[in-house]
């Protein structure tokens, strides 16, 4: 049950490559990266038919690792995008499977996960949403895992685990710095902040696919744009509802609201599927003796060092880093030390769209852009931010990383696909021990 | 003009229908946590989970009889509540609300994950636990009944039936208790802890009382809507539900027993109204398919439901009946 997610990283590169999403370009690289990942790796794959096409709107694809060979016999169900059931079938003798959908739009492909041979597990989500075009015979695939992809490699899991963990953490870290500040700034709870991460990893992927700019130019747009879009936050609700006089659970309450908006006019606008970014080059993973790493993972934690050690630089040297933490200190004693709180604020909401929008580009790279990515990471930010210290920025900074490490790591042995759970009772458990988190301070939690 | 009236039908439907009890019972509880006593439970749909997962496994995969999966189910929120108020009653309103929608997510993911599907089911859920209790319709349930332009099925009239009953219990019982002392401290609670503390009330055991209470009542809503669907699917316990129940309790008026009812009738039949009109102008091509698809349509009660909770707080915190020096809360 155990896959370090270096290999499902490899997993999502091989459903992207047979997806066959935009970006024709990266298509080829892709393709004959996957045919390499499926000598590889044994994981099972779904090849295409061969046949041409019949007219009618289908979702095919096999099921097989390298293993068992192909799989016989596993329910397949087929379902609209508002959950009726379309048709289930069974894989035949060569594994494949079928389905006539009544026509063009989402739905959802889901397999019994019981029905699968002994030794054979899920390495991701039993159920996968696909956009079927008209007149399109749509592949869908499901990673599976035979034991086989662990064999013979010399790569200790635990520090494999720990590297991939510290990925993760850094990724929360950036995101959540934005939570902290702006918490400490305004003391606003911002349920909304998940959905800057998945505006800036969709605006760079809209960027990068649809205007075909590679990646990191398109990252640093995306980094801009989240910055206006933090602006747009501050300027167009949150000022002018603190000037109305709101109070902070009215302000909660609204930032949920925000958040619902703008998630599923998200997903209205984007889909329900996942798509990754193109160009990405190659995805093997390099081999540093302990651990195994893609060169993006790489690009991803020196980054990630890069910008939070940048953040910090400026909290402590210049002018406006000192006035923010002033502005989080006492913002009273700041205003009259003739700060000017309200600049100080929408330039902390500026920094932290952009830093969530960079960390919404980072997880779009490990694991595809989503329409609810950031609402999954917000709940791993709010755990960062609580167990570091809610509105400290060091606090968001080494609780993230901290609870990267222990997402990745509890995989050792809890399932892959509850990790995140082990993250939020994390969470739970720290509030027991510790509620005021590591570097917070006991005045702040009441 | 027939799709206007149709649509008024499935909407009507809808705001009296097995769906509204399953908001009006979350808002009821959230109206004793929010409403009442200023906690701010995010989880509340966490709740009706256990509530209806706990007749669901025990009927189905326990063998236990109906009744007593009920009891299961109002004893798993029980413990829900107990061991999320333990470390957070005693901190401030924002550490609840991130517990609860932590806890509420984590467990959704916890019952769709592979190694749980041999109890939960997984993402496809259980079936079949309801027989029991729709055997106890007195009129004949396998035919359909036309009321109102919609045709109802015998058994969804009897789970509304003893839904709405249920409902009118549990407003009789928030009635009974708010004018009580016991309401009167949880009340004072909500405008001044510190004060209520300096009188030598235990403010914690209160607030872990109305914990308690208002989680019972959402577990009772998880029950009524899984038994009125058949089918229990972690998937259903989506986070944002709790939201669309905040969005009725706040529409129809928090800290007023009648409240969360008037607000879920109008609030499902506006998103029901809206979903059904919005498919009825794609399929008729007024609404252009490049703009918004049939498929969409699902995601667009949310989107109302985020719309309405903002301009609701902005505008008009006191909701429908509310009384707005009641609902100006702010974070201690």
């Amino acid at each position: 049950m155990r896959h370090p997610s270096a290999r499902a990283g490899r997993t999502g590169e091989a459903r992207s490559a047979i997806r066959s999403g935009p970006g024709t370009a990266a298509h080829k690289v892709l393709l004959r990266l996957l045919l390499v990942l499926v000598a590889a790796t044994g994981l099972v794959v779904l090849v295409p038919g061969t046949a041409s096409a019949q007219g009618g709107e289908q979702v095919i694809g096999t099921l097989q690792t390298s293993r068992s060979g192909p799989i016989e016999g596993v329910e397949v169900t087929v379902a609209t995008a508002t959950g009726d059931e379309v048709d289930s079938v069974e894989t035949d003798e060569d594994g494949r499977f079928a389905i006539d959908v009544p026509g063009p739009g989402q739905y959802t492909v889901s397999i019994d996960a019981e029905e699968l041979p002994d030794g054979v597990v899920l390495t991701g989500e039993d159920s996968r949403t696909v956009t079927v075009d008209a007149g399109r015979r749509q592949p869908v695939q499901f990673g599976l895992n035979d034991g086989s992809q662990g064999a013979g490699s010399g790569n200790v899991e635990a520090v494999q685990l720990l590297v991939d963990g510290l990925r993760f953490g850094l990724l929360i870290a950036i995101s959540a710095v934005g939570l902290s500040l702006i918490f400490g700034t305004t003391g606003l709870t911002n349920f909304a902040h998940g959905e800057l991460v998945t505006i800036g990893a969709l605006f760079a992927w809209w960027v990068n696919t649809g205007l075909g700019v590679p990646i990191i130019p398109a990252g640093i747009i995306a980094m801009i744009g989240g910055a206006a879009f933090g602006a747009l936050n501050e300027l167009g609700l949150w000022r002018p509802l603190r000037r109305r006089g709101t109070g902070l659970i009215a302000a909660l309450v609204v930032s949920i609201g925000l958040s619902l908006l703008l998630r599923y006019i998200i997903q209205i606008v984007y889909g329900g599927f996942s798509n990754p970014y193109s160009g990405l080059g190659t995805s093997r993973a390099v081999d540093y003796g302990l651990f195994r790493l893609t060169n993006q993972s790489l690009v991803s934690i020196v980054i990630s060092i890069v910008v939070l050690v940048l953040v910090a630089v400026m909290l402590q040297r210049t002018k406006i880093g000192k006035a923010m933490r002033a502005v989080s200190d006492n913002r009273d004693l700041a205003a009259s030390s003739g700060i000017n709180v309200n600049r100080v604020i929408l330039v902390v909401w500026m920094m932290g769209g952009a830093l969530a929008a960079l960390g919404g580009v980072l997880l779009g790279l490990s694991d595809q852009v989503r329409w609810d990515m950031g609402f999954q990471l917000l709940l791993l930010m709010f755990a960062g931010v609580t167990l570091g210290g809610l509105g400290t920025a060091y606090g968001a900074l080494v609780g993230s990383v901290i609870v990267g490490v222990f997402v990745q790591m509890s995989t050792l042995v809890i399932p892959n696909d509850v990790k995140y759970v082990g993250g939020l009772l994390l969470l739970i458990v720290i509030l027991v021990i510790r509620p005021q988190g590591i570097l917070g301070s006991r005045a702040r939690i009441g | 003009m027939g799709d206007l009236l149709n649509a008024l039908a499935v909407a009507g439907k809808s705001a009296f229908g097995f769906q509204a009890v399953f908001f009006a019972l979350l808002a009821i509880g959230l109206n004793v946590h929010f409403g009442y006593t200023g906690l701010l439970n995010f989880g509340q749909i966490g709740f009706a989970m256990l509530g209806g997962f706990g007749i669901a496994i025990s009927v189905t995969q326990w063998g236990l009889p109906f009744w007593l999966g009920v009891l299961i189910g109002i004893a798993a929120a029980v413990v829900l509540a107990l061991l999320l108020g333990l470390p957070t009653l005693r901190l401030r309103a924002d550490y609840l609300a991130i517990a609860t929608i932590a806890a509420a997510e984590g467990l959704r993911l916890l019952f769709r994950s592979v190694s749980a599907s041999p109890v939960t089911g997984g993402t496809r859920g259980l079936a079949a636990f309801n027989g029991a209790f729709i055997g106890l319709a007195p009129w004949d349930t396998s035919r359909r009944y036309p009321i109102l332009g919609t045709r109802w099925s015998g058994g969804e009239l009897w789970v509304a039936l003893v839904g709405w009953l249920l409902v009118g219990l549990l407003c009789l019982l928030v009635w009974l208790l708010m004018r009580s002392p016991w309401g009167r401290v949880l009340k004072a609670i909500r405008e001044d802890e510190d004060a209520v503390r300096a009188l030598g009330k235990n403010v914690y055991l209160y607030k872990m009382q109305s914990l308690v209470l208002g989680g019972v009542m959402g577990a009772l809503g998880g029950m009524v809507y899984v038994v009125a669907t058949g089918a229990a699917n972690p998937d259903q316990f989506q986070n944002a539900n709790t939201f669309l129940a905040y969005t009725v309790l706040i529409l129809g008026g928090a800290a007023r027993v009648l409240g969360p009812v008037v607000g879920a009738v109008i609030l499902l039949f506006v998103i029901q109204f809206a979903d059904t009109g919005l498919r009825a102008l794609i399929t008729n091509g007024v609404i252009p398919e490049g703009l918004l698809s049939a498929t969409d349509v699902a995601q667009i009660r949310f989107v109302l439901v985020g719309l309405g909770l903002m301009l609701l707080l902005v505008f008009r915190p006191q909701g429908i009946f509310g009384d707005r020096r009641e609902v100006m809360l702010d974070a201690r």
